[in-house]
């Protein structure tokens, strides 16, 4: 621009300074780029990112404890661990399990804790079944007393306190998000019943488990709560507070419908309210403080437990600690992991590095034609090749009918080359090598052989020259494939499910069990977090040596 | 062929042509031993068999007879391997018979040193040869458990294992019924079916979207690069595994388990990093001017993409969908764990029945894979070339 004086900005053809000009099609271009990009992006978060991501979030997430007993991990909160929990945790426990089993959500509780202490399933089964008849006690000394405490409608005009009194809105919403957390469901809507707020002052439990009751019928049972016979729970509710002296005297007073009824219960004798014993009496593994540790030490919504669990842990109440010896297995899994996708590694790099290495140096034509015999393989479907493997190694097998007409092998004694790790290996080799081959081959067509032949003039031996210029050269080669076959390797599941039996199974092996037949699936998502954090690195290794841009496809 | 002059193809003295040739005739002749009960014993035979062989050919008959001696060699071994073995004797009487034909003249003409350079010493081309029959060991390693199932997939009995009437070639011994079987089973029917279903669907969920974001990539002015190209590849990376884990949870969470569309999602999910792979790949050698041309000369953006670049990057766009197919057409962790009974498709009845039940049926159906990754593999043989054509005609 010399032949200019002219020192203001540079106009484009609009008159728009060329600078900003430049700008605004530089961003309509990214903009463009973007909007081309979006749909997909978006695409693989939904689809594939999420899951990962709620994959990570379970191996951590603990809710059900909390969800499941609510009141009872409030009362656990400041237990010190020494001995049984009071009496108070025991009533607490009896409430959240009497509304847990109404839903059936106590055994999915059970399970879950059986997880971290054997025995606290059937626990939970057997105490669910009994904790009706815990509160038909009461039920029946109340019905003793007057025959109205049969009736639904008598308890709905109590409990709502009768036409026009104050209502207590949040006592309901409370049990309502009660039931929400149990059923992880949200409900909205008229319940038809609303505790009143005097009675609920006096018989602060009765118009609690009332309240869980209506809600329950309303909600999950979808019935009218006035006709519905309210649960055991609620006369239990009901004894416990006429335990209450206060409760007498607060009587006394009042007016609202069925205070006779009330008084007239309050004057007469109730069995005492004993939970704790009732509890003991249902399974005396209650008075167990093992199984109460682990109900407070699983209450918190998220847990380590998971990952304690997969690396052998465990929580104690001195903290946490390794688990006796016989308990190991993930350990044990996961070294077994590393150790066979090592082996096939090396083993893929033993086999892969000739080939490659021919078909780098041979000419075009020929090098072209048994590249096929690399291809084919690489492009067979998994199972086909792991079906031929396993046609060819069991014990009725090719390899092994060939070697027996050999006579190599004695009929009777044929080899065992399935079912274990030497199995797994030999078929993972197969199937990975293509992996190795062809990243190492695109590296070494690129070597020069003239190199070589210098080498050699200048009077290395043919070993020393391919082990001081062409070995070198070639590592790249040997790294990308490496790392590519250990990631596909560490995480194969279909391989070692069908030919390798129990000694040659992968940790995905164990992730695949837990999701499908011991339903843990918070192990199985932290067993997996571990193995993706593990692959994670390697990819980001990978990322570093070779670039994902230069991942290359059948050659 | 200058390099035939220099190197010197003379005959090699007796003294070390016969022990080389004997030497092959011993190993050869300890495995027709063991499998006949004494393994010293065939090693001795063939020894001195193969000796004398060499002997009369090289020695007594020479070079002008080697023709009619290669066939009498051929017809002596065949004719020992029927007495020996029956049939599949025969076969490879015939093929050792050939090979030892030919090694005979191979060491005694010297005419191993024929492409090699002539200054190596014996041991490198001792070294050269023994690498070569290492790299065919190798080669017979990758291809051999391919063509084992394919015969087998012909057995007329229910073995997963040669029969002896499918070693004597005995016609009975081979039938289509695990094809038959293949072909009116309602259930692996089904599952052919749902691959069909699934596969095609997923596959062009992957490439739509694929194309359009490898597009987007392929322009220099896209913001987070290296990130937006990690996330849309990790699910090559992840293992299947995990990816099946997190799909089985987050789609139950929101209801697709177990449903159709649940599956081609995870398909199209795990088919997306070969698209935009190949897509990438193939768009590096795509030429921006020839779309400013277009742009140029009144094309719209829509026109232009159809008519100017689609047809270019078409090859690569078809190559990285049929990597999108045969990934979902081969998966099976995923739809094992996010489909449902109602979606089972041909590999996970496979796997099923290979973890189960085994029945040769399968054998069938792996050969029929078998044929159609042939097939794949052409295609893409194809389009390769034809690609690397169409860049070649491009300027610049």
């Amino acid at each position: 621009m010399s032949d200019t004086s002219d020192t203001g900005p540079v106009l484009a053809a609009d008159g728009t300074p060329l600078k900003r000009s430049l700008r605004r099609a530089l961003r309509a271009q990214k903009m463009r780029a973007l909007a081309l990009i979006a749909p997909l992006l978006i695409f693989v978060l939904v689809a594939f990112i999420a899951p990962i991501a709620d994959m990570l979030f379970r191996s951590v997430e603990n809710q059900i404890v909390g969800n499941t007993l609510p009141m009872t991990v409030e009362e656990l909160r400041d237990w010190d661990g020494e001995e049984l929990p009071e009496e108070t945790t025991f009533r607490a426990l009896y409430f959240d399990l009497f509304l847990a089993s109404e839903a059936k959500e106590h055994t999915k509780l059970g399970s879950r804790l059986n997880y971290e202490e054997s025995g606290v399933s059937s626990l939970f089964r057997t105490t669910g079944r009994d904790v009706d008849d815990m509160g038909e006690v009461f039920q029946d000394a109340l019905e003793e007393i007057s025959p109205e405490f049969e009736e639904a409608q008598v308890w709905y005009d109590m409990m709502s306190g009768g036409e026009g009194a104050d209502s207590n809105e949040r006592l309901l919403s409370n049990q309502i998000g009660r039931l929400e957390q149990l059923e992880s469901d949200i409900y909205s809507g008229d319940v038809g019943f609303v505790p009143g707020a005097a009675i609920s002052d006096i018989l602060p439990n009765t118009a609690r488990a009332y309240s869980a009751f209506a809600a329950f019928v309303h909600f999950i049972d979808e019935d009218v709560v006035a006709e519905e016979d309210p649960w055991e729970a609620v006369y239990a509710a009901l004894a416990l507070d006429l335990e209450d002296p206060g409760t007498v005297t607060a009587l006394a007073t009042y007016d609202g419908p069925g205070a006779d009824i009330l008084r007239q219960a309050a004057a007469a004798e109730l069995p005492p309210v004993d939970m704790q014993t009732a509890f003991i009496e249902s399974n005396e593994d209650w008075s167990r403080v093992e199984y109460w540790e682990v109900i407070q030490t699983y209450s918190p919504p998220y847990t380590t437990g998971y990952f304690l669990n997969a690396v052998d842990m465990e929580k104690t109440t001195e903290g946490i600690a390794l688990r006796d010896e016989d308990e190991r297995i993930y350990g044990i899994l996961f070294k077994r992991t590393m150790f066979m996708s090592m082996m096939i590694t090396f083993s893929c790099i033993a086999l892969g590095y000739p080939i490659a290495w021919i078909l780098a140096n041979l000419p075009a034509r020929t090098a072209n034609l048994l590249m096929i015999l690399v291809l084919l393989p690489f492009w067979t479907s998994l199972l086909v090749r792991t079906s031929a493997w396993k046609v060819m190694l069991q014990q009725q097998g090719v390899i092994n009918d060939v070697l027996v007409w050999l006579g190599l092998v004695a009929d009777e004694s044929r080899l065992v080359m399935i079912n274990n790790q030497f199995g797994t290996i030999v078929a993972m080799t197969h199937i990975l090598l293509p992996f190795m081959i062809l990243p190492m081959y695109s590296v070494m067509q690129t070597i020069p052989p003239s190199y070589l032949r210098a080498a050699k003039s200048l009077g290395a031996t043919p070993f020393t020259a391919f082990r001081r210029v062409y070995f070198p050269q070639s590592v790249p080669g040997i790294g990308a494939g490496s790392i590519l076959v250990f990631i596909l390797a560490i995480g194969y599941y279909i391989t070692p499910e069908i030919v390798g039996g129990t000694t040659g199974t992968f940790i995905s092996n164990r992730i695949a069990y837990h999701i499908s037949t011991s339903l843990n699936w918070g192990l199985a998502a932290a067993l997996g977090s571990i193995l993706l954090a593990v692959v994670l690195i390697l990819y980001w290794a990978y990322d570093k040596i070779v670039g994902i841009d230069n991942v290359k496809l059948g050659g | 062929m200058s390099v035939m002059t220099l190197t010197p193809i003379e005959k090699k003295p007796l003294s070390f042509a016969l022990p080389v040739i004997g030497a092959a005739g011993a190993f050869a002749g300890l495995f027709v031993g063991t499998s006949h009960g004494s393994g010293l014993m065939g090693i001795v035979v063939g020894a001195v068999a193969l000796m004398a062989l060499g002997f009369v050919a090289l020695q007594v008959l020479g070079l002008s007879m080697e023709k009619p001696v290669r066939w009498g060699i051929i017809a002596l071994f065949t004719i020992a391997g029927v007495l020996l073995a029956g049939v599949p004797g025969f076969v490879l009487g015939v093929l050792f018979g050939w090979f030892f034909a030919f090694f005979i003249y191979w060491i005694g003409e010297g005419r191993y040193r024929a492409n090699l350079a002539p200054y190596l010493t014996g041991g490198q081309v001792l070294w050269h040869y023994s690498f070569r029959v290492l790299c065919g060991a190798i080669f017979v390693f990758l291809i051999t458990p391919i063509l084992v199932v394919m015969p087998l997939s012909f057995n007329a009995e229910n073995f997963f294992t040669f029969t002896p009437e499918m070693l004597r070639f005995d016609p009975a011994g081979y039938s289509l019924k695990h094809y038959e079987d293949f072909f009116t089973s309602s259930g692996w029917q089904q599952a052919l079916r749902n691959s069909l279903a699934i596969a095609p669907v997923a596959t062009l969920l992957s490439v739509s979207f694929g194309t359009l974001a490898a597009i987007g990539l392929s322009s220099e002015h896209v913001p987070f690069r290296r990130a937006i190209m990690a996330i849309l590849i990790s699910p090559m990376i992840v293992p299947l595994i995990i990816s099946a884990a997190g799909m089985y949870f987050f789609y139950s969470r929101i209801g697709l388990q177990g449903t159709y569309m649940g599956v081609v999602l995870a398909h199209a999910a795990l088919g997306i990093p070969f698209v935009i792979i190949t897509v990438t790949a193939t768009l590096v050698g795509f030429d921006r001017s020839l779309t400013r041309a277009a742009a140029n000369m009144g094309a719209d953006p829509v026109t232009t993409f159809f008519r100017v670049q689609m047809p270019l990057i078409l090859p690569g766009v078809i190559s990285g969908g049929l990597f999108a197919f045969i990934t979902s057409f081969d998966e099976v962790v995923v739809v094992l764990f996010v489909g449902s009974a109602n979606q089972q498709t041909l590999p996970w009845r496979m796997f099923t029945g290979l973890r189960e039940q085994i029945s040769p049926t399968i054998l069938a159906v792996a050969t029929i894979l078998v044929a159609i990754s042939i097939v794949l593999l052409a295609t893409l043989e194809m389009l390769r070339r034809r690609s690397e054509r169409l860049r070649g005609m491009s300027p610049g």
